[in-house]
C-alpha cells in the first residue's frame, strides 16, 4: 500500500469537490441552511399563531340556560370569554371556524344547584382546532372554579371544611436528572439527524467519483495511471467520508445555533408581549449530556464509513450519475427504518440488538445523551460497526476490480 | 518494446452469448518505431489496447510491455506507460497544471521534478496560454493537448494512443502527430490505434489491420500496399478485411 497515493487521490478529490457547486450546496449549504429554516421559520410560524390564538378572547355562543341568570351573568361577566347568543346554524359556525365553542345549560340550573341536584354542561366544540381548543379550556376553568364556588359554599352552609371534600393532595415531582429528562425527549431524534445527515453528505460525492467520473470519461483515465485500485478506493472513499462527516458536523451546529436563537427569541417574545400567558416562564432547551452526544459522534464514524464504501461501491455499479442516484436516493428509506425500529416500544438495546447496523446507534444514542453508559454495549456496538465498515470497504475494492462494473456499457 | 503473443478478450454480451472481442492477436513494437493497429469501428482495438494498458485482463495469450507482464505485473507497466484513449478525459474542475502535477505525482515525481517536465511540456506544446486555466474552459484541440501532456509527464518509454486525433481540427490533429513524431524521434515505443487510413500512411512505421477482433494482415504501410496491389491504404484495408463491415457485437 502506497499512502502517498492515497493522500495524493485524496488531496485532489478534495480539490475538485470543493470547486464543484453542486457538491458543496448538498454537502454543505443545504444541511446547514434546513435545519436553520426548518426550525426557526416553522418553529416561529407555530409559535407566532399559538401566541395570536392565546390573546384572542374566543366568541362562545350559550344554548339554554333562559331559566338560570345566576350562571348566563357569571358566564357573560368573564372577560376572558366573549359570550354571544347562539345564532342559527352555531353547529356549522363552529366548523367553519366562525364561532370557537356553544355552551349548553340545562333548563334549571341554577335551581338544581341550589336543591344540591346534579346537572350537566355540555361544550360544543371543534376537535382538533387550536382555538376551540383553547375555547374549551377556557369554558372548563371557567365552570371548574363555579362548580368550587358552589362546593366552598354548600360545605360552609353545613359547617365543614374545604378539606371534607379533598381529602388529600396528589403532587407529581421529576427526580430524574436533567440530562435524563433531556435524552429522552430528543434522543430518539438525535440518531434520525445524524443517519439522515450522515447518508445525506456522502450521497453526492459518492455518485460524482465513480458513476460522475465514469460519465466524465476520467475514470479510466486514472485507472491507467500506476496508482493500485485499493489506493485509489481508499483515497475516494476518504474524501466521501469526509464529507459525510463534515455535513454531520455542520448540521449539528446549524442545528444547535437555530435551537439556542429559537430559545432566544422565544423568551425574549414571551417577556416584551406576555403572549404566552399562563405558560409560566419561556420554553426552555432539553438538557443532554454534552460526553454524550460526544460519544454518539465517535460512534457515528463507522456508520458513516459503511454510507461512504457502500454509496461508492452501488454508485460505481451505475452507469451513469443519474443511474446511481435512482439506485442511491431511495436507500434513504432504508437507513432510516432501523432508526424508526428504535422508536417503537419495547425495543431496548441488548447484546443481539447491538450487533444489527444502524439500528444499535439509534437504540445507543437515547441511551448517552441521557447519560448512560453501558460499556459491554459500547464496545459490541463500536467492534461491529468497525467491521461492517471494513467490510464494506473491501466490498468496494472488489467492485473497483472488476471489470464488468468498471467498463458497463 | 511491446510484445503481444495470442492475445484473447471473451465477454459474455446482453443475450449471455460469448464474444471474441480480441481473438489471438500477436504483434511486436520496438522503440523507436510507431505501430498502427488500424481497424473499422468494433474491430477490437480498443479491447486490445486497454489489455496493454492492464485495464482489462487477457482471457488468454500474453503481452508484455517495457518487459513487463500485464497479467501479473500491472503496476509496473503502468508506470512505464503513457496511455491515451477516447474514453481518457481530463478532469474539468482542474487547471491544466493541476492535472499535470497530479499524474506526475502519481508516477512518483518529486515537486522538483513535475515543475520541470510541466516547463517542457508546456513549451513543447505551445500550452503556456492556457496551463493556468481550468480545463472545462478549454476547446478540444486544448483538451486534447493536455491530455497528451498528461501521458507524457512521467516521460513513459512506451506510448499506446488510441484515436488521439478524433474530432480534432486540421491544426489541433497536425500538432498532435509532430509531437507523436518526436516521441518517436526520441526512442519511444509507440502504438498509434485508428480507423482514418491518411494518418497511418502519414505516421506509422508498421500497420496491422484488425478485424472481427482479428489481426488480419501486417506490414508496413508500402509492403500491405503492394500486398493487397492498392493504390493507398484505404483500398489496401478494403482489401484485407474482405470488404465485410463490423458487426455489432
Amino acid at each position: 500500500m502506497n499512502w502517498h497515493n492515497v493522500w495524493t487521490v485524496f488531496a485532489k478529490e478534495l480539490r475538485d469537490t470543493i470547486r464543484d457547486r453542486r457538491t458543496l450546496i448538498s454537502t454543505l449549504v443545504l444541511p446547514m441552511l434546513a435545519m436553520p429554516l426548518i426550525l426557526l421559520g416553522v418553529g416561529s410560524v407555530a409559535y407566532k399563531s399559538f401566541a395570536k390564538a392565546q390573546a384572542e378572547v374566543p366568541q362562545v355562543a350559550i344554548l339554554g340556560g333562559e331559566s338560570s341568570p345566576a350562571v348566563r351573568e357569571a358566564l357573560a361577566a368573564h372577560t376572558k370569554l366573549a359570550v354571544v347568543p347562539a345564532p342559527e346554524g352555531w353547529r356549522q359556525q363552529i366548523a367553519d371556524k366562525q364561532l370557537r365553542a356553544a355552551v349548553e345549560i340545562p333548563n334549571g340550573f341554577d335551581a338544581a344547584l341550589a336543591r344540591g341536584e346534579p346537572a350537566t354542561v355540555r361544550i360544543y366544540h371543534y376537535d382538533g382546532e387550536l382555538r376551540s381548543g383553547l375555547a374549551v379550556s377556557e369554558v372548563r376553568r371557567f365552570f371548574g372554579a363555579y362548580r368550587d364556588k358552589q362546593v366552598a359554599a354548600r360545605l360552609a352552609g353545613r359547617g365543614l371544611p374545604a378539606s371534607f371534600v379533598k381529602p388529600f393532595d396528589v403532587r407529581t415531582e421529576n427526580v430524574a436528572p436533567p440530562e435524563k429528562v433531556g435524552g429522552n425527549a430528543i434522543g430518539g431524534l438525535i440518531p434520525y439527524v445524524f443517519i439522515l445527515f450522515c447518508f445525506a453528505g456522502a450521497l453526492y460525492p459518492a455518485i460524482d467519483l465513480t458513476a460522475g467520473e465514469k460519465e466524465r470519461g476520467t475514470l479510466e483515465t486514472i485507472l491507467c495511471s500506476p496508482v493500485g485500485r485499493t489506493e485509489l478506493v481508499l483515497g475516494k472513499f476518504l474524501l466521501v467520508l469526509t464529507a459525510s462527516l463534515v455535513t454531520v458536523v455542520c448540521s449539528l451546529a446549524s442545528m444547535g445555533l437555530s435551537a439556542l436563537f429559537l430559545q432566544h427569541l422565544a423568551s425574549g417574545g414571551a417577556l416584551a408581549h406576555g403572549a404566552v400567558a399562563g405558560a409560566g416562564a419561556a420554553p426552555t432547551l432539553p438538557r443532554i449530556d454534552p460526553l454524550g452526544l460526544l460519544a454518539v459522534g465517535a460512534l457515528v464514524v463507522p456508520v458513516a464509513a459503511l454510507f461512504s464504501s457502500l454509496l461508492l461501491a452501488l454508485s460505481l455499479f451505475a452507469k451513469s450519475a443519474k443511474e446511481a442516484q435512482s439506485y442511491a436516493s431511495p436507500l434513504v428509506l432504508v437507513v432510516l427504518l432501523p432508526a424508526i425500529m428504535s422508536l417503537l416500544p419495547g425495543v431496548e438495546l441488548n447484546a443481539r440488538l447491538a450487533l444489527v447496523p444502524v439500528l444499535n446507534l439509534s437504540l445507543v444514542s437515547k441511551e448517552l445523551v441521557s447519560g448512560v453508559w453501558n460499556w459491554w454495549h459500547l464496545a459490541l456496538i463500536l467492534g461491529s460497526s468497525c467491521l461492517y465498515a471494513a467490510a464494506g470497504l473491501a466490498f468496494c475494492v472488489r467492485m473497483f476490480n472488476r471489470e464488468s462494473v468498471l467498463f458497463r456499457a | 518494446m511491446i510484445e503481444v503473443e495470442g492475445l484473447t478478450k471473451l465477454f459474455r454480451n446482453g443475450r449471455r452469448a460469448e464474444v471474441r472481442a480480441v481473438d489471438a492477436v500477436s504483434f511486436a513494437c520496438q522503440p523507436g518505431k510507431i505501430y498502427g493497429l488500424l481497424g473499422a469501428n468494433g474491430a477490437g482495438k480498443t479491447t486490445a489496447l486497454r489489455m496493454l494498458a492492464t485495464l482489462l485482463q487477457p482471457t488468454a495469450g500474453a503481452a508484455r510491455v517495457a518487459g513487463f507482464d500485464v497479467r501479473t505485473q500491472p503496476g509496473k507497466v503502468r508506470a512505464r506507460l503513457g496511455f491515451l484513449a477516447a474514453g481518457t478525459a481530463l478532469y474539468g474542475r482542474l487547471t491544466a497544471r493541476e492535472t499535470l502535477a497530479y499524474f506526475g505525482r502519481l508516477n512518483g515525481l518529486s515537486d522538483r521534478q513535475i515543475s520541470t517536465r510541466v516547463q517542457k511540456l508546456a513549451t513543447d506544446l505551445n500550452m503556456g496560454d492556457f496551463l493556468d486555466r481550468r480545463v472545462d474552459t478549454f476547446s478540444t484541440g486544448m483538451k486534447q493537448k493536455t491530455s497528451i501532456a498528461r501521458t507524457l509527464v512521467h516521460d513513459p518509454e512506451v506510448l499506446i494512443f488510441d484515436e488521439p486525433t478524433l474530432g480534432l481540427d486540421v491544426f489541433a490533429a497536425r500538432a498532435i502527430r509532430d509531437s507523436i513524431r518526436e516521441c518517436r524521434d526520441a526512442g519511444k515505443t509507440i502504438v498509434y490505434s485508428t480507423h482514418v487510413m491518411s494518418e497511418v500512411e502519414k505516421l506509422c512505421d508498421v500497420v496491422g489491420i484488425i478485424h472481427r477482433g482479428r489481426l488480419v494482415a501486417e506490414g508496413t504501410p508500402a509492403a500491405l500496399k503492394a500486398r493487397f496491389a492498392a493504390d493507398d491504404m484505404e483500398e489496401a484495408f478494403v482489401s484485407a478485411v474482405g470488404n465485410e463491415p463490423e458487426v455489432a457485437a
